[in-house]
């Protein structure tokens, strides 16, 4: 919260106090929720009610049969998630999702961070050209930039395998090649938000401090560690969860650019390989138990955002 | 103090340090820009220039070849059409929607305010894909399966949570005397939320937009699994598809659609572009 706000709040509070008849105005009564009716209804509606269903079919037996109501569907109670958490490989794709993920985020987190240091040092014109590069790049569609970047690496016809001199090396072939690949295009497209949000927040901090700290001598470097990282901790533990939230979460690109999951699945990761069991072979309760899996691992995530925000004294 | 100043503005930005960022920034633009540029170049390329072995960062015979393909391919008009209904239906739903929500949890307290709120935030982090199989059989009840609404209803649920998180720092920025004013003045509630809070939240509210359009606008999930055998329904992403085949993948095709479908975005996005940066500087802080 900034400072101009939480003035305003404080100075509110006792404004609002002496006057009985308006503070019942700020009340409302039934007002607030007549306001929140059309946002509730479309929440319970299609967020709510499918994640109730979510977790319903993951207990139920529910193939390509009972969806076309060949066969009744029958209770499971915990035989889907026994039968996923036997299946190794339902073990190693959790852990190159965790993998994945973590990978994707150091790097978006590196990139976009050094990228804002850099943008407070140079002079208009180059700004310009980065932000707007980045720009581009952030508002780039998934499905776009991941076909791109797969042309770009194109074993036949790519640029990149010129100029590196690869000849028609494949660059999803290997499973690691693959990843990379998509890692690449993940920190393309996800960097732009955390350099954006990072050196918005470097331009808050007093130009007196970071001068203060360069006359003392100190390098680049230690003006980010001691200086700058301090005072932006909120900004980039809010930028980490967000993008914790968002890699964990990719699909897009995996599905596109290594053709739903891999040679044999080995560029599965969770959100693709729940897709392919639900909808590629019919296993919908698979599928889903697989799901409220995520939704366990995501809900933890934010338990520790929550927790962050609450530890700031945010108002909410 | 003046001296200071200079010596400050010296140690600060040594002139060959400043050379050196200043190329480390260009360099830095031009590696992000280049996969836009060589997808618009490719684009223009004529076909022997763009399934070549040896490519190169320009072309001395630009075609419209490529996006002939594309805009002559069955119902391209179509899919983007589709495509500009579910994103301009989602951003318009969305906006009116998570404006009076907004307006809700900022401008009054009552009971499970801060419940609400952090249900909001949950929601946020709800995995989309992982609903992809309650949704489906949700739609197929609902008699929804291979049309737009499909596609509609679930991207408005996914993008309400984060617009009405971000659009509150927003409605919040409005003081409440103004409020106070409009009351005093007579006006009523209905009449201050129309006419004086909406028109000074609607800077935010386009912000909020841009996200709601490119999620919707980007789905492919959802259009892959609920338009199964209508393809009359499909959007945009759909279309791109279409150009990658068993044998050999038209990149020619892909590359130009790819731009068509890049374009909108973009022009969204560099037109919000100020809106934006303080926006989400704003629901970050």
């Amino acid at each position: 919260m900034s400072p101009a706000t939480a003035t305003r709040d404080a100075v509110r509070v006792p404004v609002a106090k002496p006057a009985p008849g308006r503070r019942s105005h700020r009340q409302g009564g039934w007002t607030p929720w007549l306001y929140l009716a059309p946002a509730l209804a479309v929440l319970g509606a299609l967020l709510v009610y499918p994640i109730y269903q979510l977790g319903l079919i993951s207990f139920l037996e529910y193939t390509q049969a009972q969806v076309s109501g060949g066969e009744p569907t029958s209770f499971q109670g915990l035989g889907n998630y026994s039968a996923l958490f036997s299946d190794s490989q339902f073990w190693s794709v959790l852990l190159a999702t965790v993998v994945f993920a973590a990978a994707c985020v150091l790097s978006t987190l590196a990139v976009g961070c050094a990228l804002a240091v850099l943008l407070t040092r140079v002079r208009a014109l180059p700004r310009l050209a980065l932000m707007l590069a980045a720009l581009g790049a952030w508002a780039t569609p998934a499905i776009t930039g991941s076909t791109v970047w797969m042309f770009l690496f194109d074993p036949d016809f790519g640029p990149v395998n010129r100029v590196l001199g690869l000849g028609d090396h494949s660059w999803t072939y290997g499973r690691y090649s693959a990843f990379l690949l998509v890692l690449l295009e993940v920190v393309w497209c996800s960097f732009p938000f955390v350099m954006v949000t990072v050196y918005a927040g470097i331009r808050a901090i007093p130009g007196e401090v970071l001068e203060a700290a360069a006359l003392d001598g100190a390098s680049q470097w230690r003006i980010w560690r001691s200086v700058m990282v301090p005072m932006l901790r909120p900004i980039l533990t809010v930028v980490t969860i967000q993008s914790v939230i968002w890699d964990f979460k990719v699909f897009t690109q995996i599905y596109v650019m290594t053709n739903g999951g891999g040679i044999a699945g080995q560029n599965l990761v969770l959100n693709v390989y729940a897709y392919q069991k639900a909808f590629a072979s019919s296993q919908y309760s698979l599928g889903s138990a697989i799901g409220v899996v995520m939704l366990l691992i995501l809900l933890a995530a934010t338990l520790v955002y929550l927790r962050v925000l609450r530890g700031r004294g945010e108002e909410l | 103090m003046s001296s200071v100043r200079v010596l400050v503005g010296f140690v600060r930005v040594r002139r060959p340090g400043r050379l050196a960022a200043e190329a480390g920034a260009l360099v830095a633009a031009v590696v992000v820009a280049f996969p836009l540029y060589w997808m618009v170049l490719s684009a223009f390329k004529p076909a022997g220039e763009v399934q070549s072995a040896h490519p190169r960062p320009w072309t001395l015979s630009p075609s419209l070849d490529s996006f002939r393909r594309v805009f002559t391919q069955q119902d391209f008009g179509r899919y983007f059409l589709n495509s500009l209904v579910v994103a301009g239906s989602v951003v318009l739903l969305s906006a009116l929607i998570a404006f009076l929500a907004a307006t809700a949890v900022t401008r009054f307290r009552f009971r499970f305010r801060t419940t609400l709120l952090i249900m909001f935030l949950v929601a946020q982090m709800v995995p989309v894909e992982a609903l992809t199989i309650p949704l489906f059989f949700l739609m197929r009840d609902l008699g929804q399966l291979n049309t737009l609404g499909s596609l509609i209803l679930p991207h408005l649920a996914f993008s309400l949570p984060f617009a009405i998180w971000m659009l509150r720092g927003f409605v919040k920025g409005v003081p409440v005397a103004l409020e106070e004013a409009a009351a005093l003045d007579g006006a009523s509630r209905t009449r201050f939320l129309w006419q004086i809070l909406f028109p000074l939240v609607f800077p935010g509210l386009v912000a909020t937009s841009v996200f709601s359009f490119i999620a919707a606008w980007n789905d492919f999930l959802f259009a892959k699994s609920f338009i199964i055998s209508d393809t009359s329904q499909s959007t945009l992403p759909m279309a791109l598809l279409v150009f990658f085949k068993p044998d050999e993948n038209d990149w020619g095709g892909i590359m130009a659609a790819s731009t068509v479908m890049t374009l909108p975005v973009l022009v969204f996005f560099v037109l919000v572009q100020r809106r934006l940066v303080s926006g989400v500087g704003g629901a970050v802080k």
